[in-house]
């Protein structure tokens, strides 16, 4: 896993020297999005996409669909657990974004369904009518910010993200902004153990493959050039997950389709 | 008039209003994704073939989407540097490849129920609806948005959808862009792989 962080963080840093480096100034991190993510390191991105690739179809391909052989109250309680944890990120972001209610009902989500819901495992706070769950992470929070996204990036194991998204997952899990990381790896508690952080992440990666299985056979079978399609995918995502926007005149540029008019 | 020619001439008004009913689709936005994705569905549940399923698919898809605007929109900044000779061969090109890429990406469903929920005019030549694949026991509810192109507002059309957010036109210009851009901006390797896709 050390191996892994220090490739991650020299991928990032090259990322960010070469924002810096750049004179039109359109990778600014400290600009806000242009509507268009630079590939600065499209061959390299490729190469780890490929090995990503391999490795989804040695590993997690496998393990998806073996998890999907598992009864469905066993994956929806494993899945409610994990989505329990990563409120302990969102919480915080929600505070530093501002959002002070939704900060305030996300904690409250988080104590119910870890006592009641029993570790997590069940979802009372949704049946007491709670909002749903909108995930928050410090790279959204960078976003909001102003923090423009630079270049995009393909990480080892953990696949798309961007310089700013990657910045904010390493600063805010290493810099203490993720309690349960703070619980398991970086204090040695009584309680918890590094095993139980990495099998958590491990089980969210897992979780999240078995439930898009048809979805990304889908795409990859529909597509002339998958590593451009998925890129468009995560780029598209996570500027709506910024906006916190479901209207849907918000999802693209009108302008787009204003072109087709004057040709 | 005797009775015999009138019920001849009643009969045969009744079965052409039940077979326009069948074959067009409403001409209110959310009227309309609703009509056609009722009949999306139905071939999906009903017990066809793969095949079937298919060629019926595309036929909706022909009657119902903008394939020729998709199409340009999908060349993104491209566009502009086409002779209208190549433009035709793009066109052509691109109607066989919709059709395929977007019948087998629906075939995989089974029953899915979509409801459509509301719809908002962006201006005058297009309107969002909006809607929601129902959740399953296994899957959670998508949302999902359909631009649809009123200009004609005798025969709207569908010219893209998008999933949670994700515009699936844009993923398509995207690709595109990315495999003319990365052959030095030539438009013949675009071609080259569409027509590998479409033969495969």
């Amino acid at each position: 896993m050390k191996k892994i962080l220090i490739i991650t963080t020299t991928v990032i840093l090259l990322a960010i020297s070469n924002v810096s480096a750049g004179t039109d100034g359109e990778n600014s991190l400290s600009k806000k999005d242009s509507g268009q993510t630079k590939e600065c390191f499209e061959k390299v991105n490729r190469g780890i996409f490929a090995f990503n690739q391999a490795l989804d179809g040695a590993i997690f391909e496998p393990l998806a669909k073996g998890y999907r052989k598992l009864p469905i109250p066993i994956r929806r309680g494993t899945s409610n657990v994990v989505t329990n944890l990563s409120t302990l990120i969102t919480v915080p972001n929600n505070l530093m974004q501002g959002e002070i209610k939704k900060a305030g009902e996300n904690t409250l989500r988080f104590v119910v369904n870890t006592t009641l819901g029993i570790l997590g495992i069940f979802d009372p706070a949704s049946g007491l009518g709670f909002a749903e769950l909108e995930r928050e992470d410090y790279g959204q929070t960078l976003a909001r910010w102003g923090v423009g996204e630079g270049c995009y990036l393909v990480l080892p194991v953990l696949g798309p993200s961007t310089a700013r998204d990657a910045i904010g997952m390493l600063s805010g899990t290493m810099g203490g902004g993720d309690p349960w990381y703070n619980v398991t790896v970086k204090n040695d508690t009584q309680y918890f153990t590094d095993f139980d952080y990495y099998s958590s992440r491990a089980t969210t990666g897992i979780d999240f493959r078995a439930k898009n299985i048809e979805s990304f056979e889908n795409l990859e079978q529909n597509s002339m050039d998958f590593y451009a399609s998925v890129r468009s995918l995560y780029l598209q995502d996570r500027k709506q997950k910024i906006a916190n926007s479901r209207k849907v005149t918000d999802t693209m540029d009108d302008g787009d389709w204003e072109e087709i008019e004057s040709n | 008039m005797s009775i015999k020619k009138l019920l001849f001439k009643f009969s045969l008004v009744l079965i052409l209003f039940s077979t326009l009913e069948v074959k067009s689709f409403s001409l209110e936005p959310k009227e309309f994704v609703q009509s056609v994705t009722n009949e999306a569905s139905l071939i999906l549940t009903k017990n066809f073939t793969k095949e079937q399923k298919i060629e019926k698919l595309k036929s909706i898809a022909k009657e119902t989407v903008d394939i020729r605007g998709i199409g340009y929109y999908s060349l993104g900044v491209h566009r502009k540097n086409l002779s209208d000779v190549k433009k035709k061969e793009y066109l052509a090109v691109f109607e066989s490849y919709f059709l395929k890429s977007f019948s087998s990406r629906l075939s995989e469903y089974t029953d899915p129920k979509i409801r459509v929920d509301s719809e908002k005019k962006l201006n005058e030549k297009y309107t969002m609806v909006s809607s929601t694949l129902l959740a399953t026991e296994e899957k959670p509810e998508v949302k999902i948005d359909w631009r649809i192109v009123t200009k004609n507002p005798d025969k709207p059309l569908i010219i893209d959808v998008v999933i949670e957010g994700v515009s699936l036109a844009k993923v398509q210009k995207e690709e595109f862009n990315s495999i003319i851009q990365s052959n030095n901006g030539d438009i013949n390797a675009l071609l080259t792989s569409l027509k590998k896709f479409i033969n495969e």
